[in-house]
């Protein structure tokens, strides 16, 4: 039994912005850094959760089955084989959605916060029923964006409902940065974000294409300790909620030599 | 002004992108947060005018009354000049 377990719902309101990367990347290295861990995929229209970590084949039973008692808990539960700290429980059929409440999703990980020390959730994208479930059984969340209009502007609803839900406390991480972009101003500034949302930065990671080629492989980046920036960037978001002091990545240093001081200085303020 | 922009503008180039998302973004959210159809903030804009006008004169042409956020909290704020020159003393019977 764990006493202080953390249930932490990872939402962004649009969709494809990296939740779904964020929580198996997240789970394998909470998993990896000692802590028990339970991934749970709460997207029960378009589960992927399973896809990503490369646990498709080994389904049995869902969520589905755990709440119509027709199966325990652990026969639901499936075991990452190489990082045995870590555990998937899967969505169910689509059609839960039809009959499935809050109060369904505040049962299961209560469950879940029984056995394990961090119950990641996987919110669907939007702020319908599926996110309403989702956020029911959440303490705390982190919402993830990338640094364009759309995503912070979805951001900002789902941040304003968790506030009216009381979920507490509310961290970010922003996704897909582009450090080049970044400094010739053609993107959104991680400030700019920041004091827009109102949200401690939680973390940041580079867009970065082994993100890709480790999904086609669903072997999450933080697996195999690969040097890969954003392998590099979830990491530390995971260490940095086990308590760790972790500095923060600073996208203007990211690049060095003559051409990014002269970018550097042409952001100077002259006036 | 950033050198960036004082060049930008010299040249005659459009500005970054950067700032006219952060622009545009501030004010989509500020009425996102409000939940005031664009209606709605017309007619309270209307309404705030003609409260407004019948104890001062103010230049409608002037006059803005906006939705402005900062640190999640929305804000009306009007800004209604005077005219400079003053018709009467007394508040307009209705």
């Amino acid at each position: 039994m764990t006493s202080n377990s953390r249930t932490i719902l990872i939402c962004s309101g649009k969709g494809g912005v990296g939740k779904t990367t964020l929580t198996a990347n997240l789970g394998i290295a909470l998993a990896q850094h000692g802590s028990s861990t339970v991934v749970l995929d709460a997207d029960f229209g378009l589960r992927n959760l399973d896809l990503l970590l490369g646990l498709e084949n080994r389904i049995v039973y869902t969520a589905q089955e755990v709440l119509a008692e027709t199966c325990r808990m652990d026969q639901a539960l499936v075991k990452h084989k190489q990082v045995p700290n870590l555990a998937l429980l899967p969505a169910g059929n689509p059609r839960m959605l039809e009959w499935l409440k809050p109060e369904d999703m505040q049962s299961i990980a209560s469950m879940l916060e029984k056995r394990f020390d961090y119950v990641l959730i996987d919110c669907p994208a939007g702020i319908e029923d599926g996110f309403k479930n989702a956020v029911a059984a959440a303490r705390e969340a982190i919402v993830i964006t990338t640094p364009e209009v759309s995503a912070v502007r979805d951001a900002d609803r789902v941040i304003g409902l968790l506030n009216t839900h009381g979920v507490s406390p509310v961290q970010l991480v922003l996704n897909r940065v582009r450090p080049k972009m970044m400094a010739n101003q053609e993107m959104l500034a991680v400030d700019d974000v920041t004091d827009i949302l109102a949200l401690p930065l939680l973390g940041l990671v580079l867009e970065d294409e082994q993100v890709i080629v480790s999904t086609n492989r669903g072997e999450p980046l933080t697996l195999n300790g690969t040097k890969s920036p954003a392998a590099k960037a979830y990491g530390n978001i995971a260490k940095r909620l086990q308590g760790e002091d972790v500095p923060l990545l600073d996208p203007s240093k990211e690049r060095s030599g003559l051409r990014a001081t002269v970018r550097r200085l042409m952001q100077t303020k002259i006036f | 002004m950033t050198l960036r922009e004082l060049v930008d503008k010299l040249l005659g180039r459009q500005p970054a992108s950067a700032a006219t998302a952060r622009d545009r973004l501030q004010l989509v959210l500020a009425h996102d947060r409000s939940d005031l159809s664009p209606e709605l903030l017309d007619q309270m804009r209307r309404e705030i005018f003609e409260v407004v006008a019948k104890y001062v004169d103010i230049d409608l042409e002037e006059g803005d009354v906006s939705l402005e956020t900062e640190d999640r909290v929305t804000a009306l704020v009007a800004n209604l000049p005077f005219r400079r020159t003053i018709s009467s003393s007394n508040p307009k019977p209705d």
